[in-house]
């Protein structure tokens, strides 16, 4: 008798219930459920297996060939910040890197895919393809290779030398004054990617009869649209681009890695992420690749956190 | 501009308020657009698109230029002498392989057109259900989901090989199919994208008696072309570039970009076949680009079902 006059166990479940209320809820679902198992059958196998087992190499030393690897806890992660120097520096080269193309390139593929927005059909389409087409030319490192090239014969320098700017050719590629500022040249080239795509297809997504309606109601100009009607109907999109924008921007390597050498002179453009794969894949750490991986995931994953609460807030 | 602004108020005043649609003309339907203010935009996407081009075009002219042009100071942005010598150079050094030509292009074609479309369909049905549908677990994998796009790590390859060699896909075009199909880029991008269609619209179709795979295909996903172009964009140039590396080496079974990259770094002497397989590599992701950025315009014009 006591216990059912208990004020705080009214409308309360027991577990019992609670567990039927959620089997009922997933037997009323069944086609979702089904819907969704394709994807997730092929996404367990090839992504959270693989993530699941990879997790404790961070805490063991493994080389690849000694099986299974032997545990050392945590002492990867105590060598990683106590006794790498090179990795202090990484941290440092990533965090300029990221400063330098993170907001700016967010910024400026939201700006360029409104300002394509407000052109006819067919510019649209050929400015978006312009934009895009450096992430999709995955051979054209070589052409920056020849525009920075260290010999006269190099665009950038015959260019300078011709205008009379300097009278020597400059090693874009080698003086480790120049590398860091190359390579962040040619990733916003490349930065117009994924997060640039989703936004045009943010802005394609939103239905005219807003506008229309809209400009019955008095917006007076494109910047009014832009902050009345557009962007509180993008925000999904916007969230999208910028998870996409932390991702590349806290683990580009292929840029540096294929423009300035492995390793870059003194370090100069050596990012975390070419950290990992010179313990990972040169030298066959793979156990202390990992806690590096680890150390760079947790940064991603406040990261991700803090902009999700700034942008959760701009929406509301 | 300036004399719109030194008019009458009055004559403005008439002219304002225009109530029947018919009217309207298309360009008129947007809040006030100067014209003005779009020839700056054009011009100013055109400078900067300028920027953006210059590299590609040097990769282009680069890739047609005589052998002689190559090295001249100082280098040119054009030649006057387009040839197709590093094309066939590039043909010639492919020929030379164990495997016709066509068999890497139809190895490519093939993974290409595969992971496209499962993902675009598996990703699909999946996004709408978590964007849209309230099941128990929907928080956890939607959780997952932006993790797993979070989390890089460089023995995640290592893992998935073992995985696959657990399961015989090693050497197996199912190896370079299956891992790439479970985006989660793409399925994240669609789930974004959906979460913006109106519960209303789901929930009548429900009471109409439609069911939830009905509402996917017929309802929902025509309303998302955008997104769904996008996600086969990314999906299509993904799979294009997929090498295989360390899951391949049956030479039947290569990809074009395997062997292209193969016969390209031979150092600075094959410059120009660098720069014609760099083209043979960028032209199809670029045309699909427009196939399917032209597919948006179209059906962006007849969309009418939104609240």
């Amino acid at each position: 008798m006591d216990k059912i006059l208990d004020k705080d166990q009214i409308g309360v479940r027991t577990k019992k219930e609670r567990r039927q209320l959620v089997w009922r809820q997933m037997k009323q679902n069944k086609e979702a459920y089904l819907m969704l198992l394709p994807f997730m059958v092929i996404f367990i196998i090839f992504t959270v297996i693989p993530v699941i087992m990879s997790l404790p190499i961070g805490l063991t030393d493994f080389d690849m060939v000694q099986y299974p690897p032997t545990w050392v806890g945590l002492s990867n992660f105590y060598n990683l910040f106590l006794n790498d120097s090179i990795f202090i520096k990484a941290i440092r080269v990533t965090l300029v890197f990221a400063v330098f193309t993170g907001p700016l390139s967010y910024l400026l593929s939201f700006l360029l895919a409104w300002l394509i927005n407000e052109l006819n059909q067919t510019l649209k389409v050929i400015f978006t393809l312009i934009f895009y087409a450096p992430s999709m030319a995955s051979g054209v490192y070589a052409v920056w290779q020849l525009i920075f090239s260290g010999d006269s014969y190099g665009i950038a320098n015959s260019t300078l030398m011709n205008l009379g700017v300097s009278t020597s050719a400059i090693q874009w590629l080698t003086d480790s004054k120049y590398i860091l500022t190359v390579v962040i040249i040619v990733q916003l080239w490349v930065s117009m990617g994924a997060g640039f795509l989703a936004m045009r297809a943010g802005f394609q997504n939103i239905d005219k009869s807003q506008y229309e309606a809209g400009a019955i109601e008095g917006i007076k100009n494109r910047w009014q649209e832009l902050i009345y009607i557009t962007i509180p109907g993008m925000g999904p999109s916007l969230m999208f681009a910028a998870v996409m924008q932390i991702v590349s921007a806290f683990t580009a390597d292929i840029v540096a890695r294929n423009l300035v050498g492995f390793p870059s002179t003194d370090y100069a453009a050596h990012t975390i992420m070419t950290h990992a794969f010179d313990y990972g894949w040169v030298r066959y750490e793979m156990g202390y690749a990992s806690a590096i991986c680890m150390v760079l995931f947790i940064a991603m994953y406040i990261c991700n956190k803090l902009i999700s609460k700034i942008l959760g807030k701009y929406m509301e | 501009m300036s004399k719109a602004e030194t008019k009458p108020a009055k004559i403005r005043k008439k002219k304002k308020p225009v109530t029947d649609p018919k009217k309207l003309k298309a360009s008129n339907r947007r809040a006030g657009r100067k014209i003005g203010g779009t020839v700056a935009i054009f011009l100013f996407l055109t400078v900067l698109g300028l920027f953006m081009v210059l590299p590609i075009w040097l990769m282009v002219v680069n890739s047609i230029k005589p052998v002689n042009e190559m090295f001249i100071f100082p280098p040119k942005w054009y030649t006057l002498n387009p040839t197709f010598d590093n094309f066939r150079d590039t043909y010639r050094v492919l020929g030379q392989m164990w495997v016709p030509f066509s068999r890497y292009v139809f190895n490519s074609a093939f993974v290409t057109i595969a992971v496209t479309v499962l993902q675009c369909v598996f990703a699909s049905m999946a996004a709408f259900c978590l964007a849209k549908i309230k099941f128990p677990g929907n928080k956890l994998i939607n959780g997952i989901i932006v993790l797993a796009l979070l989390y890089n790590s460089n023995v995640i390859y290592l893992m998935q090989y073992m995985v696959m060699a657990e399961l015989n896909m090693i050497n197996r075009m199912s190896a370079l199919i299956l891992p790439s199909v479970a985006s989660t880029m793409g399925l994240f991008l669609m789930r974004q994208s959906m979460s913006t269609v109106p519960d209303a619209m789901i929930e009548a179709a429900k009471v109409d008696g439609a069911s939830l795979f009905t509402i996917c295909w017929k309802i929902v996903i025509p309303n998302q072309k955008p997104a769904l172009m996008t996600m086969a964009i990314f999906a299509f140039q993904g799979a294009w570039n997929i090498t295989g590396g360390s899951v391949i080496y049956d030479e039947s079974l290569k990809t074009l970009p395997t062997v292209i990259q193969q016969a390209a770094s031979a150092g600075i002497s094959r410059q120009g076949v660098t720069m014609a397989a760099a083209v043979i590599l960028f032209l199809p992701p670029v045309l699909f680009f427009i196939m399917a950025q032209s597919q948006v315009m179209e059906t962006m014009a007849h969309s009418g079902i939104k609240d």
